[in-house]
């Protein structure tokens, strides 16, 4: 994966004086929604694909390597190309695993 | 600056729309055919759709001096009905000629199914009969990655379809570049939720160029912004690239793909205003 040097045309000081406090932000909105969850009337989705698939992503970006939301991307992804028989329902789910989670319950 | 959203579905937004997006530039809006939010239940309602689409709307665009564009289809959320396809299709060629209809979209697959894929071929033969533009609608969320796969497998191996003909929209991080390789336009919508944030459209802007690229808003009746581009301008020179580069990236790039439909125009007055 390469890393595309270069093609961001401002300096890493500029990217941190201009960016920094968004994403500051959205970090700390997952710190809390990852509490939130934990603090939740009901702990009754702990092995929902959805946020097992959250987890994951969060390990990824704390990888080295580049190409990180590629990797997220393809993690949140159907990874099959077989076509469905049927339409199961109008809209997606933001994580693949579903069908795999009801087979095996 | 201004700049011409290709992916625009104005028939669920207010007129205020129309205003914000003519004071920010906005000169043109090509608008696919889509989901209205329910199952349409019969092919008259898809001719009253039509209509819609072809009369009505670019008459109340017109009013905020923006030329208003159409594509037609029966839409892949749609798709699985493979009964109403047959009769929506049979009904699309009527309208083909209609001066504002650029071409076939936004056909492509929602869940991918094989009913859909089969509703999306039965597009692209309509299309291909007809010698229209495609406009092509990928997948969301955990279904891009495949149903891109597919439609962009399905097309490279229909030996008829001239790649650059083809805008394959609602590019992401893990598709652009199978589209872009093929020889497709790639549009990259610009949505709250579901799709990508002007910083991400930038960055795939970087990384792959700006040839063959287009960025809509596909404002719709969902959370949307009707004024993305203009956001996305802004993002940009807060980025530090430059007008040209911007300017080719929302006006001329739609400009080139959208002129190799015969109908479509720029205006002298349009084609005149400043170019920044
Ligand atoms: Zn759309």
């Amino acid at each position: 994966m390469s890393t595309y040097p270069g093609t961001c045309p401002l300096t890493q000081q500029q990217l941190v004086d201009t960016y920094f406090m968004e994403h500051r932000t959205k970090v700390l909105d997952l710190a809390a929604y990852l509490d939130r969850m934990e603090r939740s009337i009901d702990r009754n989705a702990e092995a929902d694909f959805r946020v097992v698939a959250l987890r994951r992503a969060l390990q990824e970006l704390s990888s080295p390597e580049p190409g990180r939301v590629q990797r997220i991307q393809m993690l949140l992804s159907d990874p099959t190309l077989e076509p469905m028989l049927q339409r199961d329902q109008q809209n997606a789910f933001g994580a693949f695993g579903r069908r795999d989670q009801e087979v095996q319950e | 600056m201004k700049y011409i959203d290709i992916h625009a579905h104005m028939v669920s937004r207010t007129t205020d729309d129309y205003q914000q997006m003519a004071l920010t530039g906005c000169v043109a809006v090509t608008e696919p055919a889509f989901w209205a939010g329910y199952d349409r239940t019969s092919a008259a309602a898809f001719a009253d759709y039509f209509r819609h689409l072809t009369e009505f709307e670019s008459q109340r665009a017109a009013k905020y001096g923006i030329d208003h564009y159409t594509w037609l289809c029966l839409n892949p959320k749609e798709g699985e009905d493979r009964a109403l396809a047959h009769e929506v299709l049979n009904i699309i060629p009527q309208f083909l000629d209609h001066p504002t209809v650029l071409g076939i979209g936004e056909i492509g697959l929602n869940r991918v199914t094989r009913n859909e894929l089969a509703t999306f071929t039965d597009h692209v033969d309509l299309a291909m009969q007809h010698r229209q533009l495609i406009h092509i609608h990928t997948p969301h969320l955990e279904d891009k990655y495949k149903g891109t796969k597919v439609i962009v497998d399905t097309l490279a191996a229909d030996s008829r379809i001239e790649p650059a003909r083809v805008m394959v929209d609602h590019v992401e991080e893990h598709t652009i570049e199978m589209v872009l390789a093929q020889g497709f336009w790639a549009g990259i919508t610009l949505y709250p939720m579901t799709k990508v944030s002007p910083g991400r459209a930038i960055d795939l802007i970087e990384i792959y160029g700006s040839e063959r690229v287009c960025v809509a808003s596909a404002c719709d009746w969902g959370p949307s912004e009707p004024i993305a581009v203009p956001h996305f301008i802004f993002e940009m020179r807060r980025r530090g690239h430059p007008d040209r580069l911007i300017h080719k990236i929302v006006y001329e790039n739609p400009v080139e793909f959208l002129s190799q439909s015969p109908k479509f125009h720029i205006r002298q007055e349009q084609a005149d205003a400043v170019l920044y």
